[in-house]
């Protein structure tokens, strides 16, 4: 086994590009592993890089940040201060007895297409590292509604990477649904991409975000941002329904047309209804952090102010397990920016636990951006909550588990023929969440719909019980007998002795 | 009043309430959550030798498949059929005599040449010198088992308290006259211990010492095959000669099994480690070495999930079933190791009949509580082979 990394950073968005940097340039030795071919995450997905002319910059909406970024990381891994390793993805995290931690990693699906990866023909697959930066981002969460397993029915963020990363247009005429500021980049994104965008569907008020006028003060930089994307909705001409829901997706084969309805005064969707033709419905209910890694690891987690479930850490990134640094969304959602800052500051604070006391000012100020743009997350997570009793809704016949096509009536007559009062025993009783996406699209649903069955909030070892994966991606039982052989766990030896 | 709501207590009570006993459930968390959650659903006779848990898995198999047979289809009951395999001579020879053994007790088995095998199992390695197939063998949802069983029971008047842990026991001098729990005192004429792998600490709160103790085990859990890619739950021969210890160490087995949903379920591993939940690598990547073994197409296939959970063991591997004569009023259903579900239903029936003070199908005195506490029946040391670990 090579000699271990100072550390290992898993994840190459914002923060885990901004850490892999920081702790490169603060002299420790990082590795960097990302599931992905070309550094920048969900949020600065672009365009494969090996097909773009030179210096074409179109898509790249982190602009300046992640330029510089990605070109420290070239010049790093260029002179090895950073082993980058693009298109692998961690399966198995585990912590050793002398304290050191191992990451398995595995092929994605996607090769390795970036220029600054500089990776050998037979890539490792396990990293070792003395400290562990996890900054393994989130994805769009979803809630379930009639229709919504009718092809043209996508997450908000997979019409957001068709556009980014492979300029594809996922449909002529796009509904977009769903809560929360990100719904409205997605619709302007495919509006400039020439797609018609009949509707923002709004759950919440519009510029809810107004109403904590202390958190929104807290982040200009924000307040812009989202003055700019109310022009371009504008000069797009697209309608921006607030307080409304769809309530079923219609279409015979794939999506034709939505039926949403204005919530009424009582929260539910009692209000006037309207059919909105589509081929395309674009939806979105914020974000769900992945947390696979830092579960496996043990690091403890609590319910955010938007009900997911994230990593505590301190004022320093630090996780409860020892030498485990945490940022971005999996500490709690909120953007690129506070991303960012949370990666450099457990980079710093890193470095500087390992007797760098260069970082001291740097850690000062960057905490205090942390503590802004939190402020501002909060605020945003206040203005656009998932509607409650949102399970009522439902009829019995709506697929809540698209891989294993559970319905809510299934979930119903588990919890109320069979006892099912938590998400945990749901699944074992009616399979939501047991097929390929292992509950990763359902597992918030289920977890909402186990305790508004059962009268009672959402609490955090609700998502837990779903939230836990090993392994954290599938990976081949070739690749996983491999490890009998380096482990010596006896499987090899009697192989030879079964067939002798 | 049973303690623990895993598949054993829900047969219990279900069987109880049968017989016109008023019977409450009291369980610590989730009914099904502990190790009746952490299997692969196994009704085995095949990895049994001639002897009491045999008669006892063959007693179950019939109150499986007849008692309960209205019900199967709720567990999703399924006689698939076992596929033992041997991929040496000596193999094939020594799983020869244990079937005359076994057919002796009225085991079905049928006798199947290598060239044979994969007449059973078109991906089984070619390797293999031949095997035995046991119709008998068979399987069920373990939760669905539990939630039914838990449903019918409360149809027959039964009470189920999730949610509720037993702190202590109600006494009247040396008689145990009920449980004191977390909701309150809830007096019973007999108190029925079917704690599972935790039974130990129960009977201690009553000043019984029982030896329960963990024992880990790992499931892998495939993506999903096409259907019928793997018929039949297959193990490898050689572990029914060589698993005697009762070694802390880890210990592998392959068990590969295909349900109804396409996945592969691939067990089984057994350490003990206490109640240890971190990973193993050195378990997974034996688990994965040895399916491939039996199956080499397996090589290609991806894991999705993996599972863990301890099963409740004795240091004979025989259950604990019946009174308690140290603590008059308290009984005791547990300890079945890796084959819970396969016994419980007949443990359920067996225990039931007790209580209701009729004369029990099966002689008892094999599984008495008080067998370990020095020259009892059934504690001689030296069972000749260990058949119980190697389940799943």
């Amino acid at each position: 086994m090579p000699h271990p990394h100072d550390v290992a950073v898993v994840g190459a968005g914002p923060a885990g590009l901004a850490a892999a940097v920081e702790a490169a340039e603060a002299g420790l030795d990082v590795a960097l592993v990302d599931a992905a071919g070309q550094p920048g995450g969900q949020y600065w997905r672009h365009f494969d890089e090996r097909h773009a002319a030179p210096g074409d910059a179109r898509g790249l909406p982190g602009g300046p940040v992640f330029t510089d970024l990605r070109a420290r990381l070239r010049a790093l891994s260029g002179s090895g201060r950073v082993r980058y390793l693009p298109g692998r993805q961690v399966w198995l995290a585990t912590r050793d007895d002398d304290g050191t931690f191992t990451l398995r990693t595995t092929a994605t699906v996607s090769a390795p297409v970036s220029a600054a990866a500089s990776v050998p023909v037979s890539a490792p697959e396990s990293v070792t590292a003395r400290a562990l930066i996890l900054c393994p981002g989130g994805y769009d969460r979803q809630l379930p509604v009639p229709g919504w397993d009718l092809p043209g029915v996508m997450a908000a963020g997979g019409v957001q990477a068709l556009l980014k990363g492979h300029r594809t247009l996922a449909g002529k005429r796009a509904v977009v649904a769903g809560t929360g500021p990100f719904l409205l980049p997605v619709a302007t994104g495919l509006a400039r991409a020439g797609a018609a965008v009949a509707a923002v569907v709004e759950a919440n008020g519009t510029l809810g975000w107004s109403r904590d006028p202390r958190g929104a003060v807290s982040a200009p930089g924000k307040g812009v941002e989202a003055l700019r994307y109310a022009a371009s909705m504008a000069r797009h001409r697209i309608p921006y329904r607030t307080g409304t829901v769809i309530r079923e997706v219609l279409g015979d084969g794939r999506v034709e047309a939505v039926r949403t309805a204005v919530l009424a005064r009582d929260g539910r969707p009692a209000g006037p209804e309207r059919e909105i033709a589509a081929d395309l419905v674009a939806l979105g209910w914020g974000f769900t952090p992945s947390l696979e890694l830092p579960l496996m690891l043990g690091a403890r987690t609590r319910l955010d102010l938007d009900g997911s479930l994230v990593v505590v850490v301190d004022a320093l990134q630090r996780s409860s397990v020892e030498g485990v640094y945490v940022a971005g969304e999996a500490t709690g959602v909120g953007g690129a920016a506070l991303a960012v800052a949370e990666g450099r500051l457990s980079a710093l604070a890193l470095a500087a636990s390992t007797g760098d006391p260069a970082g001291t000012a740097a850690i000062r100020r960057v905490r205090r951006r942390i503590r802004r743009a939190r402020r501002f997350a909060a605020a945003m997570h206040r203005a656009y909550p998932v509607p409650a009793g949102w399970p009522r809704w439902l009829p019995d016949s709506a697929v809540v588990c698209r891989c294993e096509e559970v319905t809510y009536g299934d979930l119903r007559h588990a919890h109320a023929d069979l006892g099912a009062t938590d998400p945990r025993t749901l699944k074992m009783l009616a399979r939501p969440g047991m097929g390929w996406c292992q509950g990763r699209i359902c597992g918030f649903a289920t977890a909402g719909i186990a305790s508004c069955l059962s009268g009672r909030p959402s609490t955090a070892e609700d998502l837990r019980a779903l939230s836990g994966r090993t392994p954290a991606a599938p990976v081949r039982l070739g690749e996983l007998a491999a490890l009998a052989e380096e482990t010596g766990g006896g499987g090899p030896a009697e192989e030879t002795g079964g067939s002798s | 009043m049973v303690v623990g709501a895993g598949v054993v207590g829900a047969a219990a009570a279900y069987f109880a309430a049968l017989a016109g006993l008023r019977v409450t459930v009291v369980e610590r968390g989730a009914p099904g959550g502990g190790t009746s959650s952490a299997g692969e659903g196994n009704l085995l006779v095949s990895d049994k030798e001639p002897g009491p848990e045999l008669d006892l898995a063959l007693h179950s198999q019939r109150t499986w498949r007849e008692d309960l047979a209205e019900h199967a289809g709720q567990w999703e009951f399924e006689s698939k059929g076992g596929l033992v395999v041997a991929s040496t001579g000596d193999g094939v020879a020594s799983l020869r005599e244990l079937t005359a053994h076994q057919r002796a007790c009225g085991v079905e088995v049928v006798q199947v040449a290598g060239a044979e095998l994969r007449g059973y199992e078109p991906h089984l390695s070619e390797d293999l010198a031949g095997g035995a197939f046991y119709p008998q063998d068979a399987q069920l949802q373990p939760m669905l088992a539990v939630a039914h069983l838990l449903r019918l029971a409360r149809g027959l008047g039964a009470s189920v308290c999730p949610h509720t842990e037993v702190t202590g026991f109600l006494r009247d001098g040396d008689r145990v006259t009920g449980v004191i729990t977390t909701g309150g005192d809830l007096p019973a004429g007999a108190v029925l211990n079917a704690a599972g792998t935790w039974a130990g600490q129960v009977a201690a709160l009553a000043g019984v010492p029982l030896p329960v103790h963990p024992r880990r085990g790992f499931v892998l859990v495939t993506e999903p095959l096409p259907a019928r890619t793997i018929r039949h739950k297959v193990y490898a021969a050689e572990y029914v000669g060589d698993v005697a210890s009762s070694d802390a160490a880890l210990q592998t087995s392959p068990v590969v099994e295909g349900t109804r949903a396409g996945t592969v379920l691939i067990g089984a591993s057994r350490e003990r480690v206490g109640f240890d939940r971190t990973v193993s690598v050195p378990a997974l990547g034996a688990l994965a070495s040895k399916a491939i073994a039996l199956f080499p197409m397996l090589r290609q296939v991806r894991l999705m999930r993996t599972y863990l959970g301890f099963r409740p063991y004795c240091p004979d591997h025989l259950p604990v079933i019946g009174a308690d004569p140290r603590a008059p009023g308290l009984w005791h259903a547990c300890g079945h190791e890796g084959a819970g579900i396969g016994l419980a239903a007949g443990t359920g029936k067996l225990i039931a009949q007790a209580l209701a003070g009729r004369e029990p199908d099966l002689d008892l005195a094999a599984f008495a509580p008080e067998r370990f506490s020095g020259g009892a029946p059934g504690s001689s040391p030296g069972r000749p082979r260990d058949t119980g670990e190697a389940r799943p």
